[in-house]
């Protein structure tokens, strides 16, 4: 095991995990975040926590992670290299290990252009594929990239995120590759809705012996509404909705295109895992996580294995 | 070049408005090429102060110099033996020359005449873009001649990022994704192999993050 | 004299201000006419230019305007001057010479923006 994580376990025994995400709170209210733990818990395997998704200054991830954790839910801390530097960087970590945190999720993170200050300075001392290495290299060769030694590895499960969608497609697979190379353990892919583009991937992914080195999961997010699903075609930057998919939560009256979002995404699920080279789905279901149980049961994942 | 954009005229009439004696000074260097600092924009800039002053009442004296370089102390000599004749100095020259009259002329009030810009290059009458930071440490060797500090919009080494959208970076449409310009350059140039290789960390300290910074040519002294 | 309006400079322009002129008109061949191939268009543009300028520090940028005719047209001349003149004279004398003259008190900068 490298990190011990409940995520790391339940893979390694060959099941099929689940994980979701948690927005932390616009504010300092704790009982937000506590809430969406009690929905979140039990269903799965670990939840992701993101930092300040989008540029909206939001709780920091790190505490988030703390606040589910205590209502026992696995946490999965996201981190961007947006805000911080390699020093900054690395000291989180430390002290997220300390805490107890025992997966990471490496992101880039959105240009601040997109939220509350798109006048800050943008930090991007390193990449992303650079913060995966520097997470492999602090918790496998113990020491830190100045080559000093550390008192004390962190310990962690690291993940990576892909976006099978977005352009040019042809280095795609190449960087997933390169994520894996550099150390990433599992990845957590962006929302799919094309499915057909998303098994072109993977047939790709696959030929280069990708799903046997790092664990995929992929994403899905349920619709809402036609209109949520317009929105994101349109405004979200590589996320690919084809016609078929609007159009049929579209062709439902308004009242139950909620309902209809979720069967599409249990389906989806029940796809998914029958798919070679998926180890498990990763179910953004944002500002819903009420509906966590619903999607995650429907789709035959409940309960969620034990694995000592 | 180094480029700029000229400070609005009621900025600068702001800024002049204590005096009625200054100097204009312009370069005939980068600034001169991107049409905000040179010999021109000086009669131009001065006319307009003139003008805008008289009508309010309070004129101003405005002696116009264009000196060959504001950033070469040879040239910036030249204004010695009269600066002391005048209460300030104006100069539509880059920030590195504004400063290096401020440090010879210890006494002379500096004013900035344009906001500096960018090293970039002409990309048509009218239109300058940025190509390099002077981060002190090059790799465009490495990303097929395109620089991915300086055109990526969160400067990755291992572009590009999820907002990569047929070419175009998702902080502005009109900014092309530096990335898809490397790749496709190393397609060109047959030297892919140069994508998938991990890039080790920047060193940034031979870029401004390490302070101001000074190159000596021992060879040259 | 000048042989062709793309010598003109926006310098030159205000320099008739300064110099006392309450308006400049600028009188080019037809566009497309140039002997220079763009003398004239590149007059114009710069007409442009120094009609901002003269918006922003409160000059009155109606004080200049650009006419083009060819130079058999002496009647349009004659016409365009006329109403020119006409135009000028309704906005009185620049800024500039109202206070060189002591007419009136300047026109602050600051208020007026």
């Amino acid at each position: 095991m490298k990190s011990g994580s409940n995520l790391e376990k339940v893979l390694a025994a060959g099941h099929f995990s689940v994980t979701a995400e948690c927005g932390p709170p616009r504010g300092a209210d704790p009982d937000v975040v506590r809430k969406k733990a009690a929905f979140v818990k039990g269903n799965v395997d670990a939840c992701n926590v993101t930092d300040n998704q989008t540029s909206v200054v939001r709780m920091s991830s790190l505490a988030g992670c703390m606040l589910i954790k205590e209502q026992g839910v696995e946490p999965l801390i996201q981190m961007v290299v947006r805000d911080r530097n390699r020093i900054a960087l690395q000291s989180d970590l430390l002290g997220a290990s300390a805490l107890g945190v025992r997966n990471i999720l490496c992101l880039s993170g959105d240009h601040q252009k997109f939220g509350d200050d798109p006048q800050a300075k943008n930090v991007f001392d390193i990449d992303s594929m650079q913060f995966i290495h520097l997470v492999r290299l602090m918790r496998d060769e113990g020491i830190f990239p100045s080559g000093k030694k550390l008192e004390g590895a962190p310990k962690f499960f690291i993940g990576c995120a892909v976006n099978p969608f977005a352009d040019p497609f042809e280095i795609r697979v190449p960087r997933l590759k390169m994520k894996a190379t550099a150390g990433a353990d599992f990845v957590q892919t962006q929302c799919i809705y094309n499915m057909k583009k998303f098994k072109e991937y993977m047939e790709l992914a696959k030929k280069e012996g990708l799903h046997e080195k790092v664990k995929i999961l992929a994403g899905v997010t349920p619709l809402k509404s036609a209109g949520m699903g317009k929105f994101m075609r349109k405004m979200v930057a590589g996320m690919d909705i084809p016609e078929e998919v609007i159009a049929r939560i579209s062709a439902e009256p308004k009242e139950k295109q909620a309902a209809k979002g979720i069967e599409m995404c249990i389906e989806q699920i029940q796809e998914l895992k029958e798919m070679e080279g998926i180890s498990g789905v990763h179910v953004m279901a944002i500002e819903w996580e009420e509906k966590l149980a619903e999607i995650i049961g429907g789709a035959g994942l409940l309960p969620r294995p034990v694995v000592e | 070049m180094i480029t700029g954009t000229p400070k609005p005229i009621e900025e600068i009439l702001e800024m002049v408005e204590p005096y009625d004696n200054i100097i204009l000074a312009g370069c005939h260097g980068c600034v001169t090429v991107c049409r905000v600092g040179g010999e021109k924009e000086v009669q131009v800039l001065a006319s307009t102060l003139r003008l805008a002053r008289e009508a309010s009442g309070k004129t101003i004296k405005i002696r116009e110099v264009s000196l060959e370089r504001q950033c070469d102390p040879e040239y910036v000599e030249q204004m010695r033996p009269y600066v002391n004749d005048y209460q300030a100095v104006l100069s539509i020259a880059c920030g590195a020359g504004i400063q290096f009259l401020a440090e010879k002329f210890t006494t002379t009030p500096l004013l900035p005449g344009i906001n500096t810009g960018f090293l970039g290059v002409t990309e048509r009458q009218g239109e300058w873009a940025e190509r390099c930071q002077g981060c002190g440490d090059c790799v465009l060797h490495l990303t097929g001649g395109i620089c991915p500090v300086t055109r990526c919009a969160k400067s990755l080494f291992h572009g590009p990022c999820g907002g990569s959208v047929q070419g175009i970076c998702e902080v502005d449409k009109s900014i092309k994704c530096g990335w898809q310009l490397i790749i496709d350059r190393l397609k060109d140039l047959n030297q892919m192999d140069n994508y998938t290789k991990f890039k080790p960390f920047k060193g940034w300290s031979s870029a401004r993050d390490g302070g101001p910074r000074r190159i000596i040519r021992e060879d040259m002294i | 004299m000048l042989p062709c309006t793309g010598r003109i400079d926006e310098s030159l322009l205000l320099k008739a201000f300064e110099n006392g002129a309450d308006g400049v008109m600028v009188v080019g061949c037809l566009e497309g006419d140039c002997h220079y191939v763009s003398g004239n268009i590149r007059a114009r543009a710069r007409v442009k230019r120094v009609y901002g300028i003269l918006d922003t520090i409160k000059i009155g940028p109606d004080r200049i305007r650009m006419y083009n005719l060819s130079a058999g047209e002496g009647s349009k001349f004659a016409a365009y001057a006329n109403e020119f003149v006409d135009r000028v004279r309704e906005l009185g004398p620049s800024p500039i010479n109202l206070v060189r003259s002591g007419q009136v008190h300047a026109v602050s900068q600051k208020e007026a923006t």
